[in-house]
């Protein structure tokens, strides 16, 4: 199949080596893998913070690059969300017909990367390996909006020597919510205060998501605390083999 | 006659208000104990009904009607309640609304009330206004009782002294009912609630309440409560008003299945309230001689006319989303500064403000959607959410300091980049080579400036990488020969090479 890269911009910009085990993975699993260059964001940041028309144009310009693609996997489900909850509204607000008709006739082909896997490809064992006690955070749009269930976890469950520890509180926010982060410091610290004292309870020497916005958030965290715990993609942990991990690390 | 004027508690913001709610361990103790119980409960008989899902249907298909056609409505209660003996006044906002229930009051020289625990009295401030001309409320809820005696404010608009523990409410009811050899169990607490309140309902003759549901085909009002203060109060006394916002009126007595299941389940975690009151008018030798509903808009109907948050008035009032949000479980609901507080204060506050208060409300959420996923009648709170902080953004830009503010110019740069992939590229080479002002020693970012300050206060950040994914991709793509695009599988080439600049 030939899949069309949706990095995001932070991927992009922060994460790159989330983007290149997608790449990975992928093109080991039999598929071409094509990038856009002209790619930037899904404009969840504007919209989410109340910068509705300055969000149109980029979302306009997201639904122009990939007009014409057979498959677009994003490894964020909250830019994936963005895209299914807010882009027709995005297109009323700008009453602009032609971008909902575009919307409507891309939306079907967009897939957030685990659920592209596990949806799509029908794949739970891609073949990794992992020698790690890993704990996963349920990041808020994967499950309320995209609603992928146990999606991760199936996939997770499959990687050789992983040892999957559960989360307490699985169903709570982190506290990021982008913007949200800075207006709201000090209410932000304290949920995630919570959050990761949940996840050193595990044990775990790795916290995986399907989102790098959350992840940035708490390793944010453990980072400060100097908890030597760390964080990790899902598509890093799917990516890696008995040859390689991950990279980078 | 005196009047105090409809404002917010405070013009603290969400944040300012919250670092001291934050500060208090013994308010997040009572508050995170309190909601996971609550929620553990809702959690339990909610997902005991195979058909949870359709009732949540039914009840956002029914209110969304009722708001859709909300002037019919109106009219029809009025006519079948005045039919049945009552009398309808409409209030346009909280002085209109003061006046008449002080008028009322005054007709019957009444210089006591004893009060249902009503959220639109809280939001109109009447307790205020009646003291301010000589007449003393009594509160009759458990809840409302204690707030009223500790002198405090309520912070859940179903469990409204939420944030107070047992000790907390024997020493107020030691202090203010002189009861200084009070036990401490809850049964000597509802004893000496029910010894003060029993002499009142009895002695005085006017009682004020609220009303979840008003039924336009026959008129009725219907309230539930869990204590039976309220049944009381509905029944003993010889006047009864009723002071209920628009929004609540439902049009037909049926439609009531779906809330009385609903409603419950969502507040406390019942299965249904051991009080549902329902009455229609008045009736010889039984309840009250004389019934008065008081329906108040107060900011109601510029919200019904925003086709986007007009789903906020489908609200019933459970508070489910207060206890689901992880926002409130950190802060409890002092810190919205607001009669409404949590998730659906967060939308509904601002709205009756007509944003010029409580601006900061909408942003008090990660938008983790949990609110969302407990409505009972599927108030999309997250869009609402964002819908007004779009309003917010608008009122900013059209002032100087808000069109200058950084929050503003920051995102209009960042607009400019994401329009366009090379502004991208190229702002992320420049972030790369800049950022070295900002990374410490340890390679991590661990203060930032400005607005950005609050993000490091508590978290490093990981500086950017030396290669964007972008370049990687070019750079893979260049050392194709004749490649145009890659489709065979790479060997493990994603080692970190340094971006030359």
């Amino acid at each position: 199949m030939r899949v069309s890269l949706f990095i995001t911009c932070y991927n992009d910009t922060l994460f790159p080596e989330t983007g290149k085990a997608v790449v990975r993975l992928l093109e080991r699993l039999g598929h071409t893998v094509e990038f856009r260059k002209e790619q930037t964001c899904c404009g969840q940041m504007h919209w989410n913070t109340g910068y509705l028309k300055e969000a149109i144009p980029i979302i306009r310009h997201f639904v122009n690059v990939y007009r014409d693609a057979e498959t677009i996997v994003a490894p964020s489900s909250s830019c994936v969300s963005m895209m299914r909850d807010h882009y027709m509204k995005a297109a009323e607000l700008a009453q602009d017909a032609k971008l909902a008709a575009d919307v409507e006739s891309l939306l079907p082909r967009v897939y957030e990367f685990t659920e592209f896997l596990v949806k799509k490809l029908g794949v739970e064992d891609v073949g990794a390996t992992f020698p790690h006690k890993v704990t996963y955070h349920t990041s808020c749009h994967s499950q309320r909006s995209l609603h992928l269930g146990d999606i991760p976890i199936r996939l997770l469950k499959q990687v050789r020597s992983l040892e999957l520890l559960p989360l307490e509180n699985p169903q709570e926010c982190c506290g990021f919510g982008g913007t949200f982060s800075i207006k709201n410091p000090d209410v932000s610290s304290a949920m995630l205060a919570d959050k990761v004292r949940t996840v050193l309870n595990t044990g775990a020497e790795v916290c995986t998501a399907v989102d790098n916005s959350c992840l940035m958030h708490i390793y944010g965290s453990l980072h400060r605390q100097r908890t030597f715990v760390r964080t990790a993609h899902i598509a890093e942990i799917l990516a890696s083999t008995a040859g390689a991990q991950e990279d980078g690390k | 006659m005196k009047e105090q004027a409809h404002s917010p508690w405070s013009n603290r913001s969400f944040p300012e208000a919250a670092k001291d709610l934050l500060a208090d361990s013994q308010i997040r103790r009572n508050v995170r104990h309190a909601t996971n119980i609550i929620q553990a409960k809702r959690n339990r008989v909610v997902g005991e009904l195979p058909d949870w899902e359709q009732l949540r249907v039914s009840g956002a298909a029914i209110r969304a009607h009722a708001l859709a056609h909300l002037d019919h409505y109106l009219a029809q209660f009025e006519d079948n309640c005045t039919r049945a003996g009552g009398h309808v006044h409409w209030a346009r906002d909280a002085a209109e609304a003061n006046r008449i229930i002080l008028e009322l009051i005054q007709r019957h020289s009444a210089k006591e009330v004893i009060k249902i625990k009503t959220m639109t009295s809280e939001e109109i401030g009447l307790n205020r206004n009646l003291e301010a001309n000589g007449i003393h409320p009594h509160e009759t809820d458990l809840a409302e009782l204690i707030i009223q005696l500790g002198h405090d404010k309520p912070s859940h608009f179903v469990v409204p002294a939420l944030h107070k523990n047992r000790q907390q409410v024997r020493e107020i009811f030691q202090r203010e009912m002189h009861l200084p050899d009070l036990g401490e169990q809850p049964e000597d607490l509802a004893s000496a609630a029910r010894t003060y309140l029993r002499e009142k309902y009895l002695r005085i003759k006017v009682a004020v309440s609220g009303a979840n549901f008003l039924v336009a085909e026959n008129g009725a009002v219907c309230i539930v409560e869990s204590e039976g203060n309220g049944r009381m109060c509905l029944t003993l006394p010889d006047v009864l008003i009723s002071l209920v916002g628009i929004e609540k009126v439902v049009p037909r007595y049926r439609d009531l299945e779906v809330f009385l299941q609903t409603l419950p389940r969502s507040a406390t975690g019942e299965r249904m309230n051991p009080y549902n009151s329902i009455w229609t008018g008045v009736h010889a030798g039984d309840g009250p001689k004389e019934f008065h509903v008081v329906l108040l808009d107060n900011g109601r109907s510029p919200i019904l006319a925003d086709g986007e948050a007009r789903q906020t008035l489908q609200c019933i009032r459970c508070g489910a989303c207060l206890n689901a949000c992880p926002v409130y479980h950190q802060t409890g609901g002092h810190a919205y500064e607001s009669v409404y507080p949590g998730p659906i204060g967060a939308i509904l506050t601002p709205q009756l403000h007509q944003m010029k208060d409580a601006r900061s409300l909408p942003y008090a959420s990660s938008l983790c959607g949990a609110c969302y996923e407990v409505c009972p009648v599927k108030i999309n709170i997250p869009e609402v959410l964002i819908h007004l902080r779009g309003k917010v953004v608008q009122q900013d830009q059209k002032t100087l300091a808000g069109k200058l503010g950084l929050w503003n110019i920051g995102m209009q740069a960042a607009a400019f980049l994401f329009e366009d992939s090379t502004r991208l590229s190229l702002a992320q080479h420049l972030g790369q080579i800049g950022q070295k002002v900002v990374v410490s020693k340890n390679g991590f970012i661990e203060h930032l400036p400005l607005m950005l300050s609050g993000w490091t206060q508590t978290r490093d950040l990981r500086p950017l990488p030396a290669q964007s994914f972008r370049d990687w991709w070019a750079q893979r793509e260049k050392a194709k020969p004749g490649a145009a695009s890659s489709s065979s599988p790479q060997p493990s080439n994603a080692t970190e090479k340094p971006h030359a600049e």
